[in-house]
């Protein structure tokens, strides 16, 4: 069992480093660097070739793959390629904003996804699951940016009850993006919301007609004690993954969220350093973002392991 | 309405009392399909009934109708079940709850799927002394560990703290048995408790069943459609036949000399272990629900019908010997053979040129990880092989049936063969003497042309989004490049073979039923036009009566062709009516080998004795005989002779640390391994 866990952790690991490595070469594979960005129509002659020797750009790349994975390891990307800031500090923030909005959107989507799935399993085919599913469709298909714009002129237009943008810097305190984040928060616990709920609706449906369900009725178990003592355990088992890759697409920042509401998230940032041909933090973005996508997934199988006696039991079973 | 099945005086004494029961669902365009049609039961206190019949003749919707349950879809059409003079259907469900699992409990089918794989055996053995038992909870631990003595389950300390998954098939079964008599039952409700374990251990669970309901006075409703457990434990038996009862009678009735043809040709088609003849089939199938006509349901498969029979229904009506059935004429019934009559089958050619041969071929489930290659560990490490030892020589047209329990390797060693499964050591070679490689990518078209495997369940094995004439053009266009017009003959000419027609080319397998799928999977095997067969359990997963046509089939295409064929099945009786030779496996190693009439009868391997003891026999008179333990084990012994663990004929310490050496008749080559001598087993 503990075996099996640091077989994964290690897996894990030896995943983000693959990761770095694409990246790394992927970024170096781009025409021109940071110098060419930075000195922009400048980057030419002795200019270029004093601004490579200033940040080690002659260096084989090797070496500054070293030097960056072992920055990166204690939180230090070096520099932004424009302006002279440290790209933690720019990051930091950003990540923060990120996990605060992710936070929120889950504390509100997860329960609620969990409760209406449920119901609608329970009630299968009856009324309420019908109008659970139906809004759960609709979540899902209608586009993101549709469903915040309509959001938006319902709640800050007409009724005026929230700032229908986030006007806060990404270095405000975490206090100051109340009440603005309000809207982001609904969009983004509608979307996951409905992905999970249906998840759950059809794991509930699977259970409540498993056998075991079936003889623990018979058994004379009260119909409330089979579903929470028989059935949901079993039936929510499935549903960590699909919470966990939730999250992951959450914390890899939702561009189109924060762009409508103009919300100083890592998403947009990683948008805005493409185009801006900031290189450094393009790479440090992408490396966090796959870092988080590992980390979700290892602590989501995890879970499930030590959630699921069958898999827990599986490697410490007598032979 | 039909007559009650006993005289109104009793019908008060009866603890379930089931009257004009009917039962059905809303098919796909709106009419009502019955599933159960005036049913009429009662069931005495202390009393054992078997309800037997085909699967879909209704016998454990009957059952659950009996707790007052139905599955979703189906609801009651008309007429009353009671408990103890209780209505069920429309008692408040908190009522309901107090009679289910206490004073009426249900033993299911799969226990393993009907235990709750989260919870604990303890913590759901607790649930079930909390809601049904007035024992205060500090009494529960006790009481949890008498249950499990008594269910005789052997440790019961550890097994409490067990999740479901981690216990064996006759584990899960006792813990659903201790479970059902924690409420201390009025009457048990079995359906099918046995099924799908083996034999040694249902002849197990049969006689701790027995003793229960002899100590304890409940009341039994056993459902299986083997007729062989209903002998063994029921008093009365009623035979179901397309959601209707075609027949009740006390056992011995009902298995000697039956009044309805149905149970007359259920009865001749079930394989007998002391018979090497071919089971008659009972062919055709039964009407799907709302299929039967005016007539009796009946009417499509029965030899004898007659005009009234076509369009009046038959009464359940009292036989001059005393059974109830419904059958116009059941005198004439009374003629029918209900064992095979021909004599022995003539069996096809064995020649004298070897077909396969297997040089100690050994099979290991153990593959090395991505990290034990990095710490060096070498692969399988300690544990003995899975297959172990294998040495056979098939002749061409001969038929080996392998037999032994679940786990001894049978379907492994076919995969094997196949070349799905690499062995680690020994070889397989083809009669000619040309080596076979290991696996199917090293093998050419033509060997895998001549080896065919069919599975056990035609379900998974055929592909359900194509039909029967793509699943035929598979082998066909590979091994034989046939198209157009050939290839479409070629098709409608095998399923002729299979006995299925031409109009079956455009049909899908949810189309067919289990024994067409079967057939189907049977003609694919046969469209590469093989020399080898291997039949992995190919009945086990379909009703008596189709397997008697299934074993037909199969014996007259090796007639027809010269094939040879690997029979591998855990039924023992249907072994002997297919094969030439039988091996036994234990734990992937072979115990006996030789003739088929030479292993069923002595001298045996003390394993063969106990397998064969523990066959349940469609006789009353019969009683299984246990030699040994149920016990599963999960990996042969390290040395040694494999039953060492279990043998009730040990003879000490060389049985655990020396290989048994094989003692042969030279005149019939029937070999035992074992450290007893021949004259002496």
């Amino acid at each position: 069992m503990l075996a099996m866990l640091l077989r994964r952790v290690l897996l894990g690991l030896i995943t983000v480093v693959l990761v770095s490595l694409i990246i790394f070469a992927g970024v170096e594979m781009l025409p021109g660097d940071a110098c060419t960005a930075f000195l922009e129509r400048e980057a030419q002659g002795q200019l270029l070739e004093n601004c490579r020797i200033d940040l080690g750009l002659n260096q084989p790349a090797f070496l500054r793959y070293l030097d960056w994975a072992s920055g990166a390891l204690t939180g230090d990307f070096g520099l932004s390629a424009n302006g002279h800031k440290t790209i933690s500090e720019m990051v930091g923030y950003r990540l923060r904003n990120t996990l605060l909005l992710a936070s929120c959107a889950m504390l509100t989507g997860v329960p609620l996804a969990l409760f209406l799935g449920i119901v609608a399993g329970l009630w299968r085919d009856r009324s309420p699951d019908l109008v659970v599913s139906t809004l759960a469709i609709m979540a899902m298909t209608i586009p993101e940016f549709v469903s915040a714009t309509l959001l938006i002129l319902i709640f800050s237009v007409w009724l005026g009850w929230v700032p229908g943008i986030v006007l806060t810097s990404a270095s405000a305190p975490v206090s100051e993006f109340f009440p603005a984040i309000f809207l982001p928060i609904m969009v983004l616990a509608m979307v996951m919301t409905a992905h999970i709920l249906r998840t759950v609706r059809s794991s509930v449906i699977e259970v409540m007609a498993s056998d075991y369900a079936q003889m623990a009725t018979l058994k004379g178990v009260p119909y409330w004690r089979v579903v929470f003592g028989h059935v949901l355990p079993n039936a929510l088992l499935p549903t960590i993954n699909v919470v966990a890759l939730t999250i992951a697409w959450l914390l890899g920042g939702v561009v189109v969220i924060e762009t409508v509401f103009n919300y100083p998230g890592l998403g947009r940032m990683m948008i805005d350093s493409i185009s801006d041909r900031d290189l450094p933090v393009t790479q440090a973005i992408a490396l966090i973002i796959a870092t988080v996508y590992v980390g979700v997934n290892l602590t989501a199988d995890m879970a499930t392991m030590l959630a699921n006696p069958r898999l827990r039991t599986l490697h410490t079973r007598k032979r | 309405m039909e007559k009650p099945l006993m005289s109104s005086a009793s019908l008060s004494a009866a603890l379930i009392d089931i009257r004009d029961l009917s039962i059905g669902f809303t098919g796909r365009n709106g009419q009502t399909l019955p599933v159960l049609r005036n049913i009429n039961l009662q069931v005495r206190a202390g009393e054992s009934l078997g309800l037997v019949g085909e699967s879909g003749s209704g016998k454990s919707t009957l059952a659950l109708a009996a707790m007052g349950y139905l599955k979703r879809g189906l609801r009651v059409l008309g007429g009353h079940v009671q408990f103890d003079g209780t209505e069920l259907f429309g008692l408040p469900r908190q009522k309901l709850e107090k009679i289910r699992g206490g004073r009426l409990a249900l033993i299911p089918q799969n226990s393993g799927q009907s235990l709750t794989p989260s919870l604990r055996i303890g913590a759901q053995l607790a649930e079930a002394l909390r809601l049904h038992s007035n024992l205060p909870a500090a009494a529960h631990p006790a009481r949890i560990q008498a249950l499990l003595t008594h269910v005789r389950l052997p440790d019961p300390q550890t097994i409490v703290l067990r999740y479901p998954h981690e216990l064996s098939g006759g584990q899960q079964q006792r813990v659903a048995i201790a479970m059902a008599l924690a409420g201390e039952p009025e009457a048990l409700l079995l359906d099918e408790p046995t099924t799908g374990l083996d034999v040694t251990t249902q002849a197990h669970i049969l006689e701790l069943l027995r003793d229960l309901a002899r100590e304890t006075g409940m009341a039994m409703v056993y459902v299986s459609h083997d007729l062989g457990a209903i002998a063994r434990v029921c008093d009365r038996v009623v035979v179901m036949y397309a959601g209707e009862i075609a027949m009740v009678g006390s056992t011995r009735q009902v298995l000697r000399d039956p009044g309805h043809p149905y149970a007359r040709g259920l009865l001749a088609s079930i394989p007998k272990l002391a018979d090497a003849r071919l089971p008659v089939a009972l062919d055709g199938r039964p009407p799907a629900p709302g299929g039967a006509g005016e007539g009796c349901a009946f009417v499509p498969r029965c030899v004898i019908a007659q005009e009234i029979c076509q369009t009046n229904r038959p009464m359940l009506e009292e036989t001059p010997n005393g059974d109830l059935v419904r059958c116009h004429r059941p005198s004439l019934a009374r003629t029918l053979p209900i064992r095979a009559e021909s004599d022995a089958a003539p069996r096809g050619e064995i020649g004298d040129a070897d077909a396969l041969v297997l040089d100690r071929m050994a099979i290991s489930y153990a593959r090395p990880g991505l990290f034990d290659g990095l710490l060096r560990k070498r692969a399988g490490g300690a544990l003995p092989a899975t297959v172990d030892d294998i040495t056979l020589t098939l002749r061409q047209g001969e038929t080996l049936g392998l037999v032994g329990e679940s786990g001894s390797g049978k379907s492994t060693i076919l995969k094997s063969i196949a070349g799905l499964l690499a062995p680690v050591g020994g070889a397989i070679q083809f009669g000619d003497g040309a080596a076979l490689p290991g696996l199917v990518d090293g093998r050419t078209p033509d060997q895998l042309r001549k080896i065919q495997l069919i599975f056990q369940n035609p379900d998974e094995s055929l592909n359900p989004r194509q039909t029967v004439a793509e699943i035929l053009a598979q082998p066909l266009g590979l091994y034989f490049g046939l198209k157009g017009q050939a290839l479409l003959e070629r098709s409608a000419e095998l399923l002729e073979r299979v006995r299925l027609g031409a109009h079956y080319l455009d049909r899908l397998p949810n189309q067919l039923s289990g024994g067409e799928k079967q057939r189907v999977a049977i003609a694919r095997a046969f469209a590469a036009q093989p020399d080898l067969v291997l039949c992995d359990e190919v009945t086990s997963a379909l009703d008596v009566s189709v397997q008697a046509a299934v074993l037909d089939l199969l014996d007259a295409l090796r007639r027809d062709q010269g094939t040879t064929y690997i029979f591998v099945s855990h039924d023992l009786a249907v072994v002997r009516a297919l094969s030439d030779r039988v091996a036994v496996l234990y734990q992937g190693r072979l115990c006996e080998v030789g003739p088929a009439a030479a292993v069923y009868g002595a001298p045996s391997h003390p394993y063969t004795e106990v397998l064969l003891g523990a066959v349940l026999e469609p006789d009353p008179d019969t009683a299984p005989t246990l030699s040994a333990d149920d016990v599963i084990e999960l990996a042969p012994p390290a040395q040694g002779c494999a039953f060492q663990r279990r043998c009730p004929r040990k003879l000490g310490g060389v049985c655990d640390t020396d290989t048994p050496p094989w003692r042969v008749d030279r005149a019939t080559g029937h070999a035992i391994r074992c450290h007893i001598d021949r004259s002496a087993l």
